[in-house]
């Protein structure tokens, strides 16, 4: 039986980012600025989100995302508690969120109420990185304890980024953490990144992260005024 | 390890163009990978045998086509080949690159049978 070669040309991550795009306009669409939080667990991602609602409220109301691989609710717990609206995401053991199911949580958001979106990727450093949720900013949280070799080990996920974190600061006395060392690597990677040194636990760094995110949605509420 | 979206993904990328072929079965599928990708191609496989099972793709061999990665300075135009780690440009010392290649993750073609 004679077989035949069907060129086929496809990215194989094309369903996802179409998906991705489609969740981009919805959130365009409503004026929401979204951020897609990536680090590995235990970084601080819900304590920044936390601090960044309780520095940005009551003047910008924010919305969450938790994505976890267990069935559990407590990162979106501690968000609710600050009275923001949030939706867990159970992914059932996969390491990643992907954009489908960023678009059935948009559902579940009262997406005319909120002008900033975070969402909370599942703790890791490898798989979020392939990803695209439609979200308009990808930001890695690094934190110290890591080490200041991992940019040299997770390239991936620091060559899609458009803002890095590099959190728990108040920890550097206490660590062996070269920040020059640190900072050639991510350069490499990604030369001029816009990068946020910061402490959730003193709240130092906080104020410029937060303004940061303030000039975004302003920007974008005025576009499309 | 998320390979196993990836892998339901060829799988539907494969059926689809398979259909469109009019195609009786699927032998072979052609994937070209850049080498900074962090898809492991052994779990592909792996994931592949259990879930193309009793579709049009059963049976069909994957092959990936690995690209090496190159970046480019951005300082002196000069290009040059990346290995395991990113490096600094050895022409000028810049650390100003960019990726060229070795990022790529596509479906490239299928081999049917009619
Ligand atoms: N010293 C110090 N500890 C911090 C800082 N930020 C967060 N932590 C602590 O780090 C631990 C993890 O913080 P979380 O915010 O839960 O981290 P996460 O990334 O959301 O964790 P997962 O969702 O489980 O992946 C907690 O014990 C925090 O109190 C910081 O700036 N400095
Ligand atoms: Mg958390
Ligand atoms: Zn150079």
């Amino acid at each position: 039986m004679a077989t035949q070669r069907v060129p086929v040309i496809e990215k194989i991550m094309d369903a996802n980012d179409q998906v991705a795009s489609m969740n981009k306009k919805k959130l365009d669409e409503s004026n929401i600025f979204a951020i897609n939080l990536m680090a590995s667990p235990g970084a601080g991602k819900t304590s920044l989100i936390l601090r960044t609602i309780r520095t940005l409220s009551p003047d910008l109301r924010v919305g969450v995302i938790e994505g976890d691989t267990a069935p559990v609710t407590i990162d979106a717990d501690k968000v609710l508690a600050e009275g923001m609206p949030a939706v867990q995401i159970n992914t059932g053991g996969e390491c990643h969120l992907d954009a489908v199911m960023i678009s059935n949580a948009l559902e579940q958001l009262p997406l005319d109420s909120i002008d900033l979106l975070i969402i909370e990727n599942v703790g890791n450093l490898i798989c979020p990185a392939a990803f695209q949720l439609g979200t308009h900013v990808n930001v890695l949280i690094a934190s110290v304890p890591e080490g200041d070799d991992k940019p040299y080990k997770y390239t991936n996920i620091y060559r899609g980024l458009d803002v890095l974190i590099i959190n728990k600061i108040d920890l550097l006395p206490y660590i062996s953490f070269n920040m020059d060392y640190f900072r050639q690597g991510v350069e490499l990677l990604n030369p001029g990144l816009i990068t946020f040194p910061l402490s959730c636990t003193t709240g130092e760094g906080i104020a410029e992260w937060t303004a940061w995110v303030r000039s975004q949605v302003e920007k974008r509420k005025s576009q499309n005024a | 390890m998320h390979e196993l979206a990836v892998t339901e993904s060829i799988l539907s990328i494969a059926k689809r163009h398979a259909e469109q072929a009019k195609a009786r079965r699927v032998t072979d599928i052609y994937i070209v990978m850049g080498n900074l990708s962090s898809i492991i191609d052994d779990s592909v496989q792996f994931y592949w045998d259990i879930i193309s099972d009793g579709s049009i793709c059963s049976g069909a061999t994957l092959h990936f086509q690995r690209i090496p990665a190159q970046a480019v300075c951005l300082d002196c135009d000069h290009q040059y080949s990346l290995q395991e780690r990113l490096s600094p440009c050895p022409a000028c010392g810049s650390a100003k690159i960019k990726i060229v290649n070795g990022e790529e993750f596509y479906l490239d073609s299928i081999e049917i049978e009619r």
